[in-house]
């Protein structure tokens, strides 16, 4: 039997979780050195996974494992990394780290005897728990063991939301409770009725599998290669049924618009070490999802729902980008950013075009690491003058340099500016969208030049201008905070100027996908945009 | 009446021959487990009439545990020797089924049951009256509250030890329930669970009105509903000339064996058939309180004493679907396509409606009730999936649930306040800072109910949707799906409540078990677990149990 590595990738963190939980209480420091230990250790896994991987290897998926699980339910545990899964939990892996150290005060107990409950454990412990459950999505290639994970995932995210506030609201420690208590309930909720409704379709997909097949079967392998045979043929109507269904519960998690509205309360309540595992963490197995389970369960439903997906994208760019320029609220601010930015994640992976979906799988990457080096900065501006409002800071850049400084870097980077990460991989999104359908590249370039906007008028508003009084003592960056913020920002710069080590592993998985769905570029014809006119 | 000697049964074979009465053929080994606890339940009232008091309750639990753990190796020696399967057959010349579902249920009942003894035999919760330890329950269930009757038999020391006797004869009842096979037996078994039920739900200590009302609440509605089931049990035999179950399938499938004279006029009448069906699925109906024969389980569930609470909410369930299964399986399969219609109504009502009138609950105990009733609905969406997949789906899911609801209602009789249980919602707020661990448990509980991965809840909504998909009830797993949706509401409403709301100042206390509750509580979050993330075993033993015998 060959060595476990997947299923060890996840089982780490999972006893991390277990192990600072029990921590007594008094432990507290060495409760989160246990599980900065833990996450750093499936860092570590992740990295032989990334070596180990073979971008060239045949097949679809390299490291894989298989045992009987359920069978009456004709489940099996069956895990298996392609290129976008493996680079995703590496992603994964590395932000988790750098999350704890960010909250690494966030959680302890107040002293002045509040009756606020909110242990150091827990809090270290459910990131790691939401951890185990993120890199178990990533590697499951049977639908069962992925939809499990993916809703069982929402419990302990669920707990973080509304168990763990920033301290920064203005209206009361009991209007704040109430406002994260609430955020908590939406997030759960959404996420919740998207799961079930995606349950449905799971049913269905048993009941066509058991039907056709003789034994139902939820491996992903296994229906693709009885579709590709013509064992498996599932009615086109069934067909796009079930693919909503999926597609329901990934744009909610995505989230995509008009799904979207959890997000930004989710992402205002909770801490900002949070607020970066919601969205740069756990959202990417929404969009990871569409790619490994609903383009290749369904690909014929996908190419029916493209043109409609495509124009919901659109509108998250847009409708994101515009509703963040309008924020007051820092953290609101980047949420509907990054609503913006999964739309043009969305986009890429539905253009149906090589590029689109490079750009795309790309971008969850990159995506993932500016926003946490932007939502980290500011969460920790945050945690200085406890206050969220963008009106209450002003010249920041004057007294604390350096925090202004890595700021503007992150922000610089979620508006894609070239030289850093994200630039690449939304010129590539761009470009994919443009060559098969040219309007909706224009539309969405739109796109960047609002980011622009709400990007640098957030610069300005809190750190240029005149100090204000409440900002004057601030000060500036910690070894801690620098620690954090450093490497997220020295990987923005590499990625930005030479992302092939990613775009390697990442390619064949994008063009295995692509055939799939059995769709090919569209070639670059004159005549065809001639037509287009 | 020679020419109906073919319709023997236990019932009905003294009538048949009145110049000789054989004994009739019993095979005791194979009712072992009924017997085991009916004889327990009778040594328990002799208990009572002759040991002094203060020996009692040490007594009464050692006695009650050791025959339930008796009658369960009986029903597993039984399954071992092949009566689950190749051997089964009815058993008491028809009265009683000795097969697969039988025996499942009867475990799972009996299991359920042990666990249930437990919480009965608490008695650190409440501070110590006039020196004695006491339990939940009262000493005079018809005293009047407050009144001169009850405080003398509080000053006496009047002992509540009788019921454990009255549990084991419910749960001998409840054993035979889901294993008759013949309708008089139906009725016997139905009435031999739900008297001491009765009784049982007026004994609680605490809000003594609130508990005689429930049980008089119960015992109308009870009885009119074994009056719809007796009446339907009539014209079923008007209809078939027989009450075995065997009997009836046959006449309904339309190779009769026999004619009596007498019957002549109505045998094969269908119209007798439809109504009798009808009534008789009423009966059960009310039983496992599905939409619309649920009215009485709000109240009964919130004015019943809570370990009684859980143990009817857990055992009488499972005996009621197993009956339901068992008549819609057996009797009437041929008339499927004239039930699942009906069936496939009350499914989605009863879904709907537990689901949403529970949103707007403010009792925990009530709200437990009305997610009690969607859970109904859940299973049967199993039950109206007419194929051997249905059957285990609706066994696991049985096992799975029951174990979830005792839990729940154990650590419900563990928060209380100065006037005993705090089962309103608003004292459980901020219980999760307080005492963390209970809040969790309960937690786990409710997410079990919810349906989420990795607890029991889900892996059982699963077979059962997955079951119903397969019989061609596509929108039932719709609708089931929508009200887990809603449904999930109000559970995680209750989560929110004891984790992030302040906690009041005047808030209840969490008690202190004995280490029988403790254990109570723990054997329903393992099983929880247990049954969530490994059911594989699980589902194999429904699926071996899935052949009803006919």
């Amino acid at each position: 039997m060959a060595f476990p590595l997947l299923t060890l990738t996840a089982a780490v963190p999972a006893l991390g979780a277990v192990a600072t939980a029990a921590v007594p209480a008094g432990r507290r420091t060495a409760a989160k050195w246990l599980a900065l230990a833990f996450s750093l250790a499936t860092l570590a896994l992740a990295a032989v996974q990334l070596v180990r991987f073979d971008p060239d290897a045949k097949g679809p998926f390299q490291l894989t494992e298989s045992h009987a699980w359920i069978a009456d339910f004709g489940v099996r545990y069956e895990l298996g990394v392609d290129g976008i899964a493996v680079v995703l939990i590496a992603l994964a892996a590395l932000l988790i780290p750098f999350i704890m150290l960010a909250g690494w005060h966030d959680a302890d107990p107040q002293e002045s005897g509040s009756s606020r409950w909110r242990p150091t454990q827990g809090f270290f412990a459910l990131i790691l728990m939401v951890e185990a459950m993120v890199v178990i999505s990533f590697e499951a290639t049977d639908v069962f063991l992925f939809y499990i994970f993916f809703e069982a995932m929402l419990i302990p995210m669920y707990f973080l939301i509304g168990g763990f506030g920033d301290g920064a609201a203005g209206q009361g420690d009991a209007g704040a409770a109430a406002q994260r208590s609430y955020a908590a309930v939406k997030f759960l909720l959404y996420n919740l009725v998207g799961g079930l409704i995606m349950l449905a379709a799971v049913i269905g997909l048993y009941a066509v599998t058991a039907d056709q097949l003789g034994t139902g079967t939820f491996s992903l392998q296994e229906i693709v290669q009885a579709r590709a045979a013509g064992k498996l043929d599932i009615a086109t109507t069934t067909e796009r049924a079930l693919f909503l269904g999926f597609f329901f519960a990934f744009a909610v998690k995505a989230p995509l618009w008009p799904l979207h509205t959890w997000l930004p309360n989710a992402m205002g309540e909770a801490t900002a070490p949070v607020a970066v595992l919601i969205t740069a963490v756990v959202d990417k197995v929404g969009t990871f999802a569409m790619l490994r389970f609903c383009l290749q369960l369904f690909p014929e439903a996908s190419k029916w729902a493209t043109p409609v997906i495509v124009v919901l994208a659109l509108i998250s760019i847009l409708y994101g980008a515009l509703l963040a320029v309008g924020q007051r609220d820092i953290k609101r601010l980047v949420a509907y950013a990054s609503i913006s930015h999964f739309g043009f994640i969305v986009l890429g992976i539905f253009a149906m075009t090589s590029q689109g979906q490079s750009g795309a799988t790309l971008y969850m990457v990159n995506h993932g690491v500016s926003t946490a080096a932007l939502m980290l900065v500011a969460g920790f501006l945050i945690s200085r003058r406890g206050s969220r409002l963008i009106a209450d800071y002003g010249g920041v850049q004057k007294v604390a340099p350096v925090l202004a400084g890595t700021f503007l870097v992150g922000g610089l980077a979620t508006l894609s500016l070239p030289g850093l990460a994200p630039f690449v991989s939304e010129f590539l999104v761009l470009v994919g969208t443009f060559s098969r359908y040219p309007a909706a590249g224009i539309v969405a370039t739109l796109g960047i030049v609002l980011a622009a906007l709400y990007v640098l008028v957030l610069y300005q508003r809190t750190m240029t201008g005149p100090v204000k009084e409440e900002v004057r003592g601030m000060p500036d960056l910690r070894a801690r905070e620098l620690a954090v913020v450093a490497p997220l920002i020295a990987l923005l710069l590499f990625l930005g100027v030479y992302p092939k080590p990613v775009t390697e592993i990442l390619d064949p998985a994008v063009r295995h996908t692509m055939s799939q769905v059995h769709q090919a570029d569209p070639k670059p014809d004159v005549n065809d945009v001639e037509a287009a006119k | 009446m020679s020419h109906a000697a073919s319709v023997h049964s236990l019932w009905t074979m003294s009538a048949d021959a009145p110049q000789k009465i054989p004994a009739p053929h019993i095979e005791y080994a194979q009712l072992s487990p009924t017997l085991i606890v009916l004889g327990a339940a009778v040594l328990g009232i002799l208990v009572e009439a002759f040991l002094p008091r203060r020996s009692r309750h040490p007594v009464q639990l050692l006695l009650t545990c050791v025959a339930l753990a008796a009658a369960f190796a009986a029903v597993v020696a039984l399954a071992a020797g092949g009566y689950g399967t190749g051997k089964a057959h009815a058993a008491a010349m028809g009265a009683v089924a000795v097969d697969g579902p039988a025996l499942f249920l009867q475990g799972t009942i009996l299991l359920v049951s042990l666990v249930a003894v437990f919480t009965f035999a608490e008695r650190r919760l409440d501070p110590a009256a006039h020196g004695r330890p006491v339990d939940s329950f009262a000493a005079q269930g018809a005293a009047v509250p407050g009144g001169r009757a009850e405080q003398d038999a509080v000053r006496a020391g009047f002992t509540t030890t009788e019921v454990f006797p009255l549990l084991l004869f419910a749960v001998g009842g409840m054993l035979v329930f889901p294993a008759a096979d013949d309708l008089l037996t139906l009725f016997v078994a139905l009435e031999v669970f739900s008297l001491p039920l009765y009784v049982l739900c007026a004994l609680a200590r605490r809000k003594r009105l609130l508990s005689q009302e429930s049980a008089v609440k119960y015992f109308l509605l009870g009885a009119f509903s074994s009056a719809f089931l007796l009446f339907g049990v009539a014209l079923l035999y008007g209809y078939a000339g027989t009450v075995t179950y065997s009997g009836i399938a046959d006449v309904v499938g339309g190779n009769v064996r026999m004619l009596d004279p007498v019957l002549a006029g109505t045998t094969g009448n269908d119209a007798l058939l439809l109504i009798g069906g009808a009534l008789v699925l009423m009966g059960l109906l009310f039983k496992v309180g599905a939409v619309p024969f649920h009215m009485w389980t709000p109240d009964v569930y919130q004015g019943a004493p809570t370990p009684v609470t859980g143990f009817m909410a857990a055992a009488t369930k499972v005996a009621g679907f197993g009956a339901l299964l068992r008549l819609l399986y057996v009797v009437l399969p041929g008339l499927r396509w004239d039930w699942r219609p009906v069936m496939w109504g009350v499914a989605i009502v009863t879904m709907l409606v537990g689901a949403i009138v529970a949103v707007t609950q403010t009792d925990v105990k009530r709200l437990l009730a009305y997610s009690s009733i969607a859970h109904a609905g859940f299973i049967l969406a199993g039950v109206v999936a007419t194929s051997p997949d249905g059957v285990s789906s609706v066994l696991f899911y049985l096992g799975a649930y029951s174990f979830v609801t005792l839990g729940a209602f154990s650590v419900v009789t563990l928060v209380r306040d100065a006037g005993g249980e705090a089962t309103h919602l608003s004292k459980w707020a901020g219980l999760g800072r307080r005492s963390p661990l209970t809040a969790a448990t309960f937690a786990v509980f409710l997410l079990a109910f919810a349906g989420i991965p990795l607890t029991s809840g889900f892996a059982g909504k699963f077979a059962v949707f997955k079951a119903a998909a397969q019989g061609g009830a596509g929108p039932l797993v719709i609708v089931g799906v929508v009200s887990s949706a809603i449904a999930a509401f109000f559970y995680v409403r209750v989560i929110v409540l004891m984790f992030f709301s302040e906690p009041k100042e005047d808030g209840p206390t969490v008690a202190v078990p004995s280490p029988l509750t403790s254990s109570a509580i723990a054997i329903g979050v393992a099983v929880t677990l247990v049954l969530g993330v490994a059911p594989q075993y699980f589902l194999d033993l429904a699926g071996q149990a899935g052949v009803f015998v006919r």
